[in-house]
């Protein structure tokens, strides 16, 4: 029998045993059984191959077994065994690889060596890699960012191709954080990038963003928005903030830390509440010219920079606006709220919240589809249709009725529906849909307002249908 | 869970990382492991064995190790992590720590600008090793305010 005394760093997986008495001939017997009766310890231990972890140091009384027989050192009864763990580290360098590749950093006194070795150490989370997820990520790996957090459940789609320039046209069908990750390694194998494939949620929120330095939402939609916000105030982090919408954009820098000199103010501070749900489209409703999200991410991307690197003048206070089309810029001033719920004086929000509800979007789970609860899916649609009476109304525009429809429907685009009710059929059932769900859900909203509380909403629109019902048809 | 540290160490660090400046600097944290907090009751300094490149490097033999956890399990105590400083650098784990890191301990770094202490953060090896996580940590003097 030896006496193994185990470091603390083991003691969880030896239910906080700090000594074992374990039989064996020599140090590999030992060891083995030690690990046999432990199982956890095991990869702790040993690598793949089943050789000691170079990490490991093994010592028989004072000397190293390295300087013994290794694994093969025999044991007496009454030996100490001790396993002690390699204690080495440091600060990162460059290589010369690396000192080619950011040359052009380095010759710039506002970067150097310094500046890029800051870059080396940092880490930026993304949340999404679409319009503006892929020039964020892009940029931020070319400038040498040494760990890039990605957040996305999608997969590439045929009409992300037009924006999101991170995937490319071999990469529709497969999911985006691959095809995101293969694209980052290409331009730098230096970046370390994690992924999560999962929605960004209050309940992972915290534990995904506290590894990261700096927080940026490219997902553009309200209840992340909000969700994001909230981490980043809660745990004091900066939040790159960004926004998009077919020929303007927004960028700006919200970081609300307590006690900290530059504490800016935050999202809820310039909008405490969310507009009402469909009342402001998606990209995917509204369009959005495919080079906007490039200039708003490389904005952002640029200002994720310059907090790492501590220089310059950040957009924390300020509000960036962007006009494509009129090619300008404008600056709004931002002020702290001090009745702000979540960064005020007497905050209310300590916790995460529900934030799909706060924005007004009802969800239910259904066949393990998030849907809201007056949505109907393609397929139920289909069933209907089949039998019942049903008043199909198509509430987009006379150009997207031509690329396709769903037989029986009738067009009233939605601008003219206030104008147009007496058209509706309150006799039979009404379904409305559009491309993708988004302004259907307002002309239900509309039509409910309006007496017809039956009215059912298409979810996914009739890109569902086609995807569900009808292979045939065109998606746009 | 968080860490407190009983008596003025992060001042303790923060000295023995200008001493050492330009080089890095490394010891031992010791103390106990409870059930909702790490609480550091002692630390103690090591020599850096890394003579090639101390600037940018730290070890601690295991012969130190070896002394120092017999000494601590003598008085009761556990070796529960370990220092080390940044000399101009941020107080951010490199990847040389992190190949090197271990689970369950925790390890504190100290960023040394020009000579004079700065930031210090303290981090722990996430479960699957991909990262550190940073820990939440705390003086004695701060403990009483601090929220659990």
């Amino acid at each position: 029998m030896a006496k193994i005394l185990i470091p603390s760093a083991l003691r969880a997986f030896t239910n906080g045993q700090s000594e074992a008495y374990i039989n064996g001939a020599t140090i590999g017997q030992v060891l083995g059984n030690f690990a046999e009766q432990f199982p956890q310890v095991r990869r702790h231990l040993y690598d793949d191959q089943g050789r000691l972890r170079n990490f490991v140091n093994v010592f028989l009384g004072d000397d190293d077994v390295r300087s013994l027989k290794k694994e093969a050192t025999p044991v007496k009864d009454g030996d100490v065994i001790s396993i002690v763990p390699a204690v080495a580290g440091g600060t990162p360098e460059l290589s010369k690889e690396e000192i080619s590749r950011y040359s052009r950093h380095l010759i710039l006194p506002e970067v150097g060596m310094d500046g890029q070795k800051k870059l080396k150490a940092a880490s930026v989370l993304i949340i999404g890699t679409g319009g503006l997820g892929s020039p964020l990520a892009m940029y931020l790996a070319a400038a040498g960012v040494g760990r890039l957090g990605l957040v996305d459940f999608d997969v590439v789609d045929a009409s992300n191709l037009q924006r999101q320039v991170i995937h490319n046209t071999r990469a529709v069908g497969r999911p985006k954080l691959a095809s995101a990750k293969e694209y980052i390694l290409s331009i730098n194998p230096n970046v370390q990038v994690d992924t999560y494939e999962t929605r960004f949620t209050s309940e992972n929120a915290f534990e995904i963003a506290a590894g990261y330095d700096i927080v940026i939402d490219g997902t553009d939609n309200f209840p992340t928005r909000y969700l994001v916000n909230d981490v980043c105030v809660l745990l004091g982090k900066p939040n790159v903030y960004g926004s998009i919408f077919r020929f303007d954009g927004q960028a700006s820098v919200f970081w609300a830390k307590k006690g900290y000199a530059r504490r800016g103010p935050c999202y809820r501070c310039l909008y405490p509440e969310p507009p009402p749900p469909g009342l402001v489209p998606s990209c995917a409703e509204g369009g959005v010219l495919g080079v906007l999200p490039g200039i708003i991410g490389c904005i952002q991307a640029n200002e994720a920079i310059k907090i790492i690197l501590g220089k310059g003048d950040l957009l924390i206070g300020r509000l960036l606006l962007f006009d494509a089309l009129g090619m300008k810029f404008r600056e709004l001033k931002l002020r702290r709220d001090p009745k702000c719920p979540v960064c005020g004086e007497q905050p209310t929000i300590h916790e995460l919240i529900d934030y799909e509800q706060f924005c007004g979007v009802t969800v239910v789970e259904e066949d393990g589809k998030r849907v809201n609860s007056f949505d109907i899916t393609a397929k139920q649609l289909a069933g209907k249709l089949a039998g019942e009476p049903i008043f199909l109304l198509d509430v987009r525009e006379p150009e997207e009725y031509q690329i396709c429809f769903i037989p029986g429907a009738t067009l009233i685009p939605l601008k003219q529906l206030p104008e147009r009710l007496t058209e509706i059929d309150g006799t039979r059932e009404i379904v409305a849909y559009c491309r993708t769900g988004k302004r259907s859900a307002q002309a239900v909203e509309l039509l409910r307002q309006a007496g017809y509380t039956s009215a059912k909403n298409l979810a996914g629109g009739i890109h569902a249908w086609a995807d569900e019902v009808d292979p045939s048809m065109s998606k746009y | 869970m968080p860490i407190i540290f009983e008596k003025p160490h992060l001042t303790e660090i923060q000295r023995h990382g200008e001493a050492t400046y330009p080089h890095e600097c490394c010891g031992f944290l010791l103390g106990r492991v409870e059930t909702d907090r790490r609480i550091v009751q002692q630390i103690r300094a090591a020599s850096n064995q890394r003579n090639d490149s101390p600037q940018n490097r730290y070890e601690i033999s295991p012969k130190d190790y070896l002394h120092v956890d017999r000494e601590a399990r003598e008085s009761g105590l556990d070796i529960i992590g370990f220092y080390h400083s940044h000399p101009d650098h941020p107080a951010r784990p490199s990847a040389f720590d992190l190949e090197n890191a271990w689970p369950g301990l925790v390890y504190v770094i100290v960023a040394v600008t020009h000579g004079k202490a700065g930031e210090i953060t303290a981090w722990l090896l996430s479960d699957d090793r991909s990262r550190f996580l940073p820990e939440e940590f705390a003086t004695a003097t701060d403990f009483k305010n601090f929220q659990f």
